[in-house]
């Protein structure tokens, strides 16, 4: 049994990517991060970080995650079967990099992520932006930018639909979620 | 799923275990296959070209006959997936010292591996060697006999869609010694598998099976006639260790009949591309001026083998830990 609600549509997504790109902006600033490169994982993290790229008008075109090679629940969950390349089209070594994804919870996808982006280059640093922050937390992974960080119930899950619109939605369901039928979202 | 696993090549929820013929196994997952070597396709411009998927597991190349090309692949893959590579030319090793078959297994799964990549002269040799492995084993057949060389025909299917796109308008031609050829056995299953419009093969009655038709092909004993309006032309390589008695006049003679040159890809259409297995025997099955010219994939299939291999490898790896829910 799973009940499904509408958390934030489009436009208040839209808002909260501005606000977030502010945010980010100064977080740069701050840490004297001149030309960032910015790196969104599959898929929701990508929908975002589009969003966010644009905004701050960055200079190098966006590289894209697919993290499932670099999973450490691969021999008991099994592969992606939509496995998409990723795609990093600049130069990793010494670069301060955005790192994007769309709901940060356990962690895992994060630490999988920084390992694939030490096996393009050393960057200079990794800064990390999720549109939403949830408990659940396993390894020490921590934001520097959040979009919000909504009260939820342990059964809760929260996941961004899009591309577009992008919308948020909550989904309280007693089942595993591995259980659920696949959908295209970006989940974490 | 009741169909499913009385297949020994998949568990009971329908995914790969072993992988040892193309036979049985759906469209689906043969689509599955070359999609995730898409992705490992794009690892060699990395500057780490490594993926930690099968860090830790340890995979034995099970060789009872000699190779260069597969096992190279077959390792390099195994590496390129961060896993622990054992190799055995078991014709050099205790076999000939009188152990048997099984013995060598359960010795080297004493060694803890995962996984066996397996080429035996014998038809069914992977096949046994997945019946007897224990349970959490996988094996790959990486060619036996006559019967089956599943990964050699799927990266020719991973080459042929990278050029071509959409199977389904496709006509192909296979041309040689299909006869002696598990090569020629697996792209057939893989090609209507995978519903292409039509698969042709050609080449001399004594070269052909007599079942041929029965494999659900079209067949030809000219050359000229059967490439007419063909997307792909495989060539195969001639199987001399595997051929008894009188089955050619000669090499020279087969040139002149069955050897592809320019002149006869004329009849193809024009952006045919030209596949070969390898190793080449120039001269014999194809002029160089083909082998090295422009419709030539043949260089691409053995970097594509490589994608292919780490995608089967880490399907088949994926349900190691299967028994409990995630």
């Amino acid at each position: 049994m799973t009940t499904t609600r509408t958390f934030m549509q489009h436009d208040a997504v839209l808002g909260l990517l501005e606000g977030m790109a502010g945010l980010l902006r100064d977080r740069l600033n701050a840490r004297g991060c001149t030309d960032p490169a910015m790196i969104g994982i599959h898929t929701g993290g990508v929908w975002v970080a589009r969003h966010l790229h644009q905004l701050l008008g960055l200079r190098e075109p966006l590289g894209t995650l697919d993290i499932s090679f670099y999973r450490d629940d691969f021999t008991r969950i099994g592969m992606n079967p939509q496995v998409r390349p990723s795609s990093v089209p600049f130069e990793v070594e010494d670069r301060h990099i955005v790192l994007v994804d769309d709901v940060l919870q356990t962690g895992r996808t994060i630490r999988a992520a920084l390992n694939e982006i030490f096996d393009f280059g050393r960057p200079a640093s990794v800064l990390l932006v999720t549109l939403i922050e949830r408990s659940g937390r396993e390894l020490p992974i921590q934001p520097d930018v959040v979009g919000l960080e909504p009260p939820l119930l342990p059964h809760e899950h929260i996941r961004v639909n899009g591309p577009d619109p992008l919308s948020v939605e909550i989904a309280a369901n007693r089942i595993s979620r591995h259980d659920a039928p696949p959908s295209d979202t970006g989940d974490e | 799923m009741a169909a499913a696993s009385r297949n020994i090549q998949l568990d009971d929820k329908g995914r790969l275990k072993h992988f040892l013929t193309i036979e049985g196994l759906k469209r689906e997952l043969l689509v599955e296959i070359l999609d995730t070597a898409e992705s490992f396709a794009t690892l060699p411009g990395r500057p780490v070209k490594k993926v930690p998927l099968l860090r830790g597991k340890i995979i034995t190349n099970l060789f009872f006959e000699t190779s260069t090309r597969t096992r190279t692949t077959f390792e390099l893959a195994a590496k390129l997936l961060s896993a622990d590579v054992l190799n055995l030319n078991i014709s050099t090793s205790a076999t000939t010292k009188g152990e048997t078959l099984l013995d060598t297994l359960r010795n080297l799964e004493a060694m803890h591996s995962d996984m066996f990549v397996v080429r035996h002269a014998q038809s069914g040799a992977a096949h046994f060697i997945a019946s007897h492995a224990a349970a959490g084993v996988s094996v790959i057949n990486a060619g036996d006999g006559r019967h089956a060389h599943p990964t050699q025909a799927m990266l020719d299917m991973f080459t042929i869609r990278k050029h071509k796109g959409d199977f389904t308008a496709l006509r192909v031609a296979i041309v040689g010694d299909i006869l002696h050829s598990r090569v020629a056995r697996s792209q057939i299953l893989a090609l209507n598998t995978l519903g292409v419009t039509e698969v042709r093969v050609i080449g001399p009655r004594t070269l052909l099976p007599t079942e041929a038709r029965a494999l659900g092909v079209h067949v030809y004993h000219s050359l000229a006639e059967g490439v007419k309006d063909v997307d792909v032309v495989i060539m195969l390589r001639l199987q001399k260790e595997r051929m008894e008695g009188a089955l050619l006049p000669s090499e020279h003679e087969y040139f002149r009949l069955y050897g592809l040159t320019d002149e006869r890809l004329e009849n193809a259409k024009p952006d045919a591309i030209v596949m070969h297995p390898g190793p080449i025997n120039r001269g014999v099955e194809m002029e160089s001026a083909v082998a090295d010219g422009p419709r030539s994939v043949i260089l691409q299939q053995v970097s594509y083998g490589i994608a292919v291999r780490m995608a089967v490898m880490s399907m088949a790896m994926q349900v190691r830990d299967s028994g409990g829910a995630a």
